[in-house]
């Protein structure tokens, strides 16, 4: 996406009427309404985009606990602390092991799901995508609470459907175990977020032409054979886009994580930003707002440095494609 | 069309001809529809589970919640939803969420819209800049923004009050919706704008009135995104809030609850179906921008 959105910024470079040649200064008042339109965004953006940003980067070097008198400068220390704090690197793994168990089944289910709903003979797929997609629209921290009593041990209702059906012969502590709390809270992850997947795979699914499935109907082509040899080609390159965003989404945990285990039990469910919000603002100790912004701009870095690094794939991939199409 | 309703007839007049039935069902694709429908049923009912099983928690007693699985209250308690109401002040940050939510969409769709009118219509020294610095904001990488925030918020002298929730919640680039109005303008004949400033109209006006009413599904597109935005955030009103509870949003009035009274069960859901119903109810209304608006954003 960030690929895609940085050149359609470009594209804008060519767009409206040019008057060059004059001198600066009458283009400049001639175009006096342009800047006044323009300031609320730009305003907006430097206050709550980019100084946040910068500000983000200086605390970092700062030992700092919030109250603006005690801010000391202390270089590189922070870094230094982070990479030898043994629950930096567990909530560090912790947040990459979240994306690489719940992504991949979140894109392939969500596929999977549009595959069936993008059909347009079938008359309830309206309705379906409608029942996938409700939870996107709701909010993160009120399910994660809803979620506490939906998994309750004592008598909630995944535990009595679980003890009805005689799957297990005592409740699950699910979010109370350190074992399950992480893949539980991934789970409803997945749960709340699939909708959005799903729209967009069904939106990729629009370049398919459906009259091609028609002919392929027609001339009894099965199903499967059908997806592999037409749909997945075709929405390839929109594949390495989906799997981007789904991936900045799982780092994007924290309303459902906090409500749902704040991070427990014994820090079992601690994701990066858990940490970070523990050590900025949690209730143990003194806050270290430098601290949590050395951590936090660690982490953005590795994302950064993973959302590159999916781009270049990207443009090697569709690079491949094109050398494939010409020889 | 016409032939799906031919074999639908066919299976009406005949019924007990079965291998007759049976071939209209496969021909047509409709034995695939009724086993995707027998599959996809039941899991589309667990799918809304949770949120059936919190708005009929909300009308159970306490004792009640915890029973059985059925989802129909024997005696329903009303009283749950107005206890949630005063005592645990949920119309209050009902009241807060509604306020900083209509004024966060009122400022970004503004802001949006304006500067996506001139990035899309107009040649102005500077534009490349401008358009440098959105292709930047999508490659920073952020630090812990909210800290600056809450700093920068605390410094406007605009702590504690929900106008400075409202500003943070609106701030930010927005560089997708940025795009969408740019693209959207873009797009729009010249003579439009032509007509109108020959008869007299002024940039503000041909803005206003003529452009702006233009670009609706992008007004649409944005109203919805900002709206789920502002309803459903969690970390900025909760850092904001920290110490004024008065301010809380819902989400954050319902995490707070979950640790002030968290036995009452029956209380809580209710409070929660409160703070989930008018999003789930626009959406239900509008799904079809919900579902446009979020594919286009993505496409860009």
């Amino acid at each position: 996406m960030a690929i895609g959105t940085a050149q359609r910024a470009g594209n804008l470079l060519n767009q409206g009427r040019r008057d060059q040649g004059k001198p600066l200064r009458q283009r400049l008042w001639a175009a006096r309404w342009c800047y006044l339109f323009a300031l609320p965004n730009l305003i907006l953006a430097g206050m709550f985009t980019f100084y946040p940003t910068v500000m983000s980067w200086y605390f970092s070097f700062l030992d700092w606990s919030g109250f603006t008198s005690d801010k000391e400068w202390v270089g590189f220390e922070n870094f230094r602390e982070i990479i030898n704090d043994s629950f930096f690197w567990d909530a560090y793994v912790r947040s990459f092991l979240f994306m690489a168990v719940a992504v991949p089944i979140q894109v392939v289910l969500a596929l999977i799901v549009a595959l069936i709903l993008n059909d347009q003979s079938y008359k309830l797929g309206p309705f379906f995508r409608t029942v996938f997609f409700l939870p996107v629209v709701t909010s993160a921290a009120i399910i994660g609470i809803v979620m506490t009593f939906v998994f309750s041990p004592f008598n909630g209702p995944v535990n009595k459907f679980l003890l009805q059906m005689n799957l297990t012969d005592r409740p699950i502590d699910f979010l109370g175990d350190p074992d399950t709390a992480l893949w539980t809270v991934a789970g409803v992850w997945i749960w709340k977020w699939f909708g959005i997947t799903m729209i967009y795979w069904l939106a990729a699914l629009q370049v398919v032409p459906q009259e091609l499935y028609e002919a392929a109907r027609i001339d009894g082509a099965n199903r499967w054979s059908l997806h592999k040899d037409i749909t997945l080609p075709m929405v390839f390159p929109f594949a390495v886009v989906i799997v981007l965003i789904t991936v900045v989404g799982s780092l994007n945990v924290f309303g459902l994580v906090q409500t749902m285990t704040g991070g427990g039990p014994f820090f079992a469910s601690e994701v990066m930003e858990v940490y970070i919000y523990r050590n900025a603002f949690g209730e143990s100790g003194i806050p270290r707002l430098g601290y949590a912004s050395a951590a936090a701009l660690f982490f953005g870095i590795t994302v950064l440095g993973l959302s590159l690094l999916q781009g270049w794939g990207l443009k090697k991939a569709n690079d491949a494609r094109a050398q494939m199409r010409q020889g | 069309m016409a032939f799906q309703s031919v074999s639908r007839q066919e299976i009406v007049r005949q019924p007990g001809d079965t291998r007759r039935w049976w071939k209209s069902l496969t021909r047509g694709g409709r034995l695939r529809a009724i086993i995707t429908t027998l599959i996809l049923l039941p899991i589309g009912f667990g799918w809304i589970y949770p949120f059936l099983w919190m708005v009929s928690a909300g009308f159970k007693s306490s004792s009640e919640i915890f029973a059985g699985l059925s989802l129909i209250p024997s005696d329903p308690q009303p009283s749950n939803f107005s206890r949630a109401w005063t005592e645990a002040r949920i119309g209050e940050y009902f009241l807060n969420t509604v306020i900083v939510t209509v004024g966060s969409i009122a400022i970004v769709l503004v802001s949006v819209s304006m500067i996506g009118y001139v990035l899309g219509r107009y040649q102005f020294p500077g534009k490349k800049l401008i358009i440098v610095l959105f292709a930047i904001t999508v490659f920073l990488p952020e630090g812990y923004t909210i800290i600056p925030i809450f700093e920068l918020v605390n410094r406007l002298g605009l702590a504690n009050s929900l106008a400075g929730v409202t500003l943070a919640q609106a701030g930010g680039a927005h560089v997708v919706m940025v795009l969408l109005f740019a693209g959207y303008f873009a797009q729009l004949p010249r003579e439009m704008e032509e007509a109108a400033v020959v008869d007299g109209a002024g940039f503000v006006r041909v803005f206003w009135e003529i452009m702006l009413p233009l670009a609706k599904p992008v007004v649409a597109t944005t109203i919805i995104l900002q709206f789920m935005h502002s309803w459903n955030s969690f970390l900025i009103p909760l850092v904001l809030t920290l110490s004024r509870p008065e301010l809380r949003t819902l989400a954050v009035g319902i995490y707070a609850f979950q640790g002030e009274f968290f036995t009452d069960w029956s209380g809580m859901a209710a409070a929660a179906t409160i703070s989930l119903a008018p999003i789930v109810i626009v959406f239900l209304l509008l799904q079809r921008y919900f579902v446009e608006g979020i594919a286009g954003a993505v496409k860009s």
